[in-house]
């Protein structure tokens, strides 16, 4: 069976990254848990309610919240309501295609998701207006500009970071405009399994020759709110709980450093 | 998870809405060779889901840019059925169902040995015909001996399971009164021959002593659960077990 070029460089990279991580190293020189500086830059769209620009690294997404008023689901007739979405915008990346939303893209926006609406992160029982009737809701949009691996943690942070600094506008039913009133902080650590090495914050060259990938969300006390796993390869129990002990550690020293929380 | 309420989940003699231990599934039942068409099939009843899995394939990959020159792409389709849930579903594939087929495929994945079936697809439908919470690992449970049934060589089968968390208890297996009421739930899959987790997503609230117990309920589950595999894979070809010479009636 003949392989492309394409094909054979892939198995080379990928041989050469399990092999320096087997050693101990990661390719740009970073430990097995050390995450690539995170830079947020607030209210890059003052327009919007909420808005951050998130460098992790060279992967760069900018988070645009919006609220606005809107019909509460039947079922929830005294909360605000929640929606996420990620655009992987063809300038981002040359496999990023337009269209409508790949799986990928859909796959990031309900991982974000998850994190935030499980941490109870937005105090959505105090965005009714009047109940069963009107509620704000809450639009995070996620808009990928630049694509150097980890879109998960780089998104996670923005819409943390911008619904932190998020108002809800008030003033146009009235009343005077307040802060998005917050309950917790979550944090979300990603890891890529590389031989069977667990390196935290993957950048593109290391998330294209993973196995497996794994999303863990926690909050300022510690607890686990949200996991996922990807990718077509495993996981063992071990490195399941050590990567839930290194992201309890890096959100920690994450909220405080880059979020001042 | 859910919604908050007083609803009391356990009672006091430590026993759920149900009248399950913390420790105990539902009622599981899987049958195999369900279907005619199919190359490989299987019907999973689990508490009150009903799930119907069909397997074609290894078949060429269409369209052709999907096929991959050294392996059998997998192809899973969750599908829940308009009539499923208590308030009608708009029928077709919504995020959350594109999220579920992406990560029962990835699943699969790892159990299937992809690389002897270059640039064919292997199509798994798995359709819920009654969802009673914890239907994409019952799907995924159903589609690893569907998988079986159509001859496709596997290092085991996939073995999915979940755990929860109600009234700040963890507990193995929720229903859908738990699930809409709990904590947290975690549903996850893996193959017992070599105890790797292939599938696991969680979402609520767990610390990480709670975690380890989910995780640790659900593993033990696995291997129940993986011997009804079994089970219902023997009971098929027993069935199938040609009559003895002279018995046969012409």
């Amino acid at each position: 069976m003949s392989k492309s070029a394409d094909e054979i460089v892939y198995g080379l990279r990928r041989e050469y990254l399990e092999k320096i991580s087997a050693e101990g190293n990661r390719i740009d020189g970073r430990k097995f848990d050390e995450t690539r500086q995170a830079v947020v830059n607030i209210n890059f769209v003052p327009r919007a309610e909420g808005s951050a620009e998130v460098r992790l690294g060279d992967t760069r997404v900018l988070v645009g919240v919006k609220v606005e008023q809107g019909v509460p689901f039947p079922d929830t007739p005294n909360s605000g309501i929640l929606t996420t979405n990620a655009e992987m915008l063809p300038m981002a990346s040359p496999t990023f295609e337009s269209g409508p939303p790949s799986e990928d893209a859909i796959e990031l926006a309900r991982v974000v998701d998850r994190g935030i609406r499980e941490s109870k992160m937005i105090a959505l029982d105090k965005l009714v207006i009047k109940e069963a009737e009107k509620v704000w809701v809450v639009f995070i949009d996620m808009h990928i500009l630049d694509y150097d691996g980890n879109l998960i943690d780089a998104c996670s942070l923005g819409a943390v970071a911008a619904l932190l600094n998020a108002k809800v506008p008030a003033s146009k039913i009235g009343a005077e405009d307040y802060p998005l009133p917050i309950n917790h902080v979550p944090i979300t650590i990603t890891f890529a399994k590389i031989g069977s090495i667990m390196v935290a914050d993957p950048n593109l060259e290391e998330e294209e020759v993973a196995s497996a990938r794994l999303s863990v969300a926690t909050n300022e006390n510690g607890d686990v709110v949200a996991m996922q796993k990807g990718l077509s390869g495993s996981i063992t129990q071990q490195e399941l709980f050590s990567a839930v002990d290194t992201s309890i550690k890096l959100g920690k020293d994450i909220r405080k450093r880059v979020l001042g929380r | 998870m859910g919604t908050q309420s007083d609803i009391k989940l356990i009672n006091e003699e430590g026993l759920r809405n149900d009248g399950r231990k913390f420790n105990e599934l539902r009622p599981i039942r899987i049958e195999v060779g369900v279907l005619n068409r199919a190359d490989g099939s299987a019907y999973i009843e689990w508490g009150g889901n009903k799930v119907l899995v069909a397997v074609y394939g290894p078949r060429e990959a269409f369209p052709k840019h999907t096929q991959n020159p050294s392996r059998a792409i997998i192809n899973a389709r969750y599908n829940m059925a308009a009539f499923s849930v208590d308030e009608r579903k708009r029928p077709g594939p919504d995020r959350r169902a594109i999220e579920i087929s992406k990560v029962i495929s990835e699943a699969l994945e790892v159990a299937v040995f992809t690389e002897q079936f270059p640039r064919t697809s292997i199509d798994v439908y798995i359709e819920v015909l009654q969802a009673d919470a914890g239907t994409r690992i019952a799907g995924l449970t159903a589609a690893s001996v569907a998988l079986v049934d159509a001859g496709i060589p596997m290092k085991d089968m996939v073995v999915g399971c979940a755990a929860g968390k109600i009234d700040g208890k963890v507990v193995l297996d929720l229903n859908k009164e738990e699930d809409n009421f709990g904590q947290a739930d975690l549903p996850m899959a893996i193959i017992p021959r070599t105890d790797e987790i292939v599938l696991l997503q969680m979402d609520g609230n767990f610390s990480r002593e709670e975690l380890e117990q989910a995780v640790e309920l659900s593993k033990k589950a696995a291997t129940y659960i993986s011997n009804l595999q079994r089970e219902a894979l023997m009971a098929k070809y027993k069935s199938q077990e040609p009559e003895k010479e002279g018995e046969r009636s012409e």
